[in-house]
């Protein structure tokens, strides 16, 4: 059921930019797979010359051995895709794009009601699209991407425009396609989203791969130190800094936060003097990872 | 429902949802259908006001077979103030005064409305020469008899039904494509359904399914409207427009798919394709027949599909000719559809 990907050198240059420049990766059948960067950093370039969208300048695609950019029917029955901008046939309600979708992947009419309920629409069912919120026409192009259970999912940023119930729903759904062995590959801004979700993560800049592995693997590499914060008149601002292992110690307004290392060490310590009031522990995120390989300038 | 089958109802819901395309290919001509049918209709029947001032030999004693044509194209009022019945023509109430001045007959009457200018003169002309004739005696030794060359059903609504729905069908085919082109370019659906497991022939042929459909449509409503309205008659070969509007319409869809292939916009798409069929339904006589214009804008009309489509149309919709009439037409908007199509395809863009 789940497809393999392989990407081999992938090159798209516009006039002026090399949108993509040799992007190599593998996704494994049944792995999840995200691809995380900033503004133009080569995302959505990428997954549509992976989908077959764009016929790659060099390099090459292979989805199960066939190319994509051949659209082979074979193969565009065993994927669904979400584009970056949902496209949906002009004046039809929700109900009938999916009818529609589905019945051009001829997929049998009961689908709808099903995608309407697992997308939460069927309230909205019979508004037409031009009538639905940013994030209900977000859910609705992601449900007609699902509509005939593909083998292989692309989604370009599919909770952007979501609020946090639609995305924490999106997630629980997108966990269940890929626990029943399809494969996932996503785009997102979300460092949250990529750790919560993703096997592997891919980052990208300036249409390169910087980084490729788990996300614990990434966020161990940065070697980042650990924040423990403590509630304020908990510890003197000596004691803390005699506590072992500490590196750094600061007094704000709302806590004392200890930076350290050795985060164990610190707090069998703070145990052992019985100072653990409003305690919270704050390790490196795939954020500090992604600022620190992509830099804080904003981005084409 | 297959591809194909949802594909065109989608584009057909679009389409009946959509009420500016709807004004735009069905009222708005049929808006003209009226227009023209209200205009001509009333001319053709109206007999011309006469007021008569004093008494006139003439018309006081027509003889009896002549009584007849005298009533039916004139009506007469009587009046004795001629400078109050002469203000009334200058200003449109009346179509003519009529008084005798001893041996002399005369007619004012005002060039304002020259059909009935016309009508006025030459009634009293054939009226003064009969009565001349009468007064020597003489039996006639000619006479004259009259017939027209058309069906004897023909009227004027006859001629521009077949134009304005040429017309109709034109702009509907021509907007239709290269609106839907452009709009599904720009929202991305033409990519997502370029990712979708049919072929691209079943995305065009849907649209070509809907856009015949529409004609028909179009058709079917603009007879009906002439039928019922204005007493039109279609002649034996009439179900021959079938194959001339599915031929019109592949004509003008390349067309359209022509224009959306350019266009950036929908804006620019349907200002191309308006520059386009506007000009070329004045040069195929779809608003007026094109007897009187000059050589060079015939030359023209042999090269637009609109003037085929036209001729074809009047040929078997009202001018009785055989179905055999209708081949040329076809043949040539066939041929016209694959060339313009070809060009079309060259220039076609899955995105922007
Ligand atoms: N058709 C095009 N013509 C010229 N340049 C393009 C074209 N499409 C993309 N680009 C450029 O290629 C680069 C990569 O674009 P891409 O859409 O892949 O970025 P992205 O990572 O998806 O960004 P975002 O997070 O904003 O969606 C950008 O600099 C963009 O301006
Ligand atoms: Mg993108």
């Amino acid at each position: 059921m789940g497809v393999g990907i392989t990407a081999d050198g992938l090159v798209m240059a516009y006039d002026d930019v090399r949108a993509v420049d040799g992007v190599s990766f593998t996704v494994a059948p049944g792995e999840f797979f995200g691809l995380l960067g900033p503004n133009g950093a080569g995302k959505t370039t990428t997954l549509e010359m992976i989908e077959g969208l764009r016929k790659p300048q060099s390099g090459s695609v292979r989805i199960d051995g066939h190319e994509p950019w051949r659209r082979e029917p074979e193969l565009q029955r065993r994927m669904g895709v979400q584009l970056q901008s949902s496209s949906f046939f002009d004046r039809l309600t929700a109900r009938e794009q999916l009818d529609t979708f589905g019945a051009l992947y001829r997929v049998a009419a009961g689908r709808t009601d099903e995608m309407l309920e697992q997308f939460g629409l069927v309230d909205k069912a019979d508004l037409r699209t031009e009538d639905l919120s940013g994030g209900q026409k977000q859910r609705l192009s992601i449900a007609c991407a699902l509509i005939h259970d593909p083998d292989v999912v692309f989604l370009d940023e599919p909770t952007a425009a979501l609020d946090p119930q639609a995305r924490r729903n999106l997630w629980d759904v997108l966990r269940t396609i890929n626990d029943s062995g399809r494969t996932v590959v996503l785009t997102t801004h979300y460092m949250d989203e990529a750790e919560a979700l993703c096997d592997r993560v891919a980052i990208m800049d300036a249409g390169r791969i910087l980084e490729l592995d788990t996300p614990a693997a990434l966020v161990r590499g940065l070697d980042a130190p650990v924040r423990i914060s403590l509630a304020p008149g908990t510890l003197s601002l000596e004691d803390a800094r005699a506590v072992a292992g500490a590196d750094e110690v600061a007094a704000g307004e709302s806590a004392l936060t200890i930076t350290t290392r050795d985060p164990s060490r610190v707090l069998t310590e703070l145990a052992s003097r019985d100072a653990l009031d409003g305690l919270s522990v704050k390790g490196a995120s795939l954020e500090d990872v992604f600022l620190e390989l992509t830099g804080r300038e904003y981005r084409a | 429902m297959t591809p194909f089958g949802s594909l065109a109802r989608a584009m057909l819901k679009g389409f009946f949802r959509d009420r500016m395309a709807l004004f735009f290919s069905i009222l708005f001509p049929l808006m003209f259908l009226v227009l023209f049918g209200g205009i001509f209709t009333d001319q053709g029947a109206s007999k011309a006001e006469i007021i008569q001032v004093g008494p006139v030999a003439v018309l006081d004693d027509v003889p009896k077979d002549a009584r007849a044509y005298v009533d039916e194209s004139l009506d007469i009022t009587r009046s004795s103030d001629l400078a109050a019945a002469v203000v009334k023509v200058r200003k449109g109430d009346a179509d003519a005064v009529i008084s005798q001045d001893g041996d002399t007959l005369s007619v004012r009457f005002s060039q304002a409305d020259q059909v009935k200018a016309g009508q006025v003169q030459g009634t009293f002309a054939a009226i003064v020469q009969s009565a001349n004739l009468a007064v020597t005696g003489q039996a006639p030794k000619f006479s004259l008899t009259t017939a027209r060359v058309e069906d004897k059903s023909l009227s004027t609504i006859q001629f521009f039904t077949p134009g304005l729905l040429g017309w109709a069908i034109a702009s509907g085919a021509t907007f239709g494509a290269a609106a839907n082109l452009v709009v599904w370019r720009r929202n991305g659906l033409l990519r997502r359904l370029r990712l979708a497991p049919i072929p691209t022939s079943a995305v065009v042929l849907a649209r070509v399914a809907v856009s015949i459909a529409i004609a028909l449509v179009q058709a079917v409503i603009f007879l009906a409207v002439g039928m019922v309205l204005f007493g039109l008659k279609l002649t034996g070969s009439w179900p021959m427009i079938v194959p001339l509007l599915v031929a019109g319409t592949l004509a003008f869809m390349s067309i359209g798919l022509l224009a959306g292939s350019i266009a950036k916009t929908e804006e620019a798409a349907i200002g191309m394709a308006n520059f386009v069929v506007l000009p070329m339904a004045f040069l195929s006589g779809s608003f007026f027949p094109l007897d009187g214009a000059p050589r060079w804008i015939s030359a023209v009309g042999t090269v637009l599909p609109l003037k085929h489509l036209n001729d074809g149309m009047l040929d078997t919709m009202v001018r009785g000719e055989g179905p055999a009439a209708a081949l040329l037409p076809v043949a040539f908007l066939l041929v016209f559809a694959v060339v313009v199509s070809a060009i079309a395809s060259r220039v076609f863009r899955w995105d922007d």
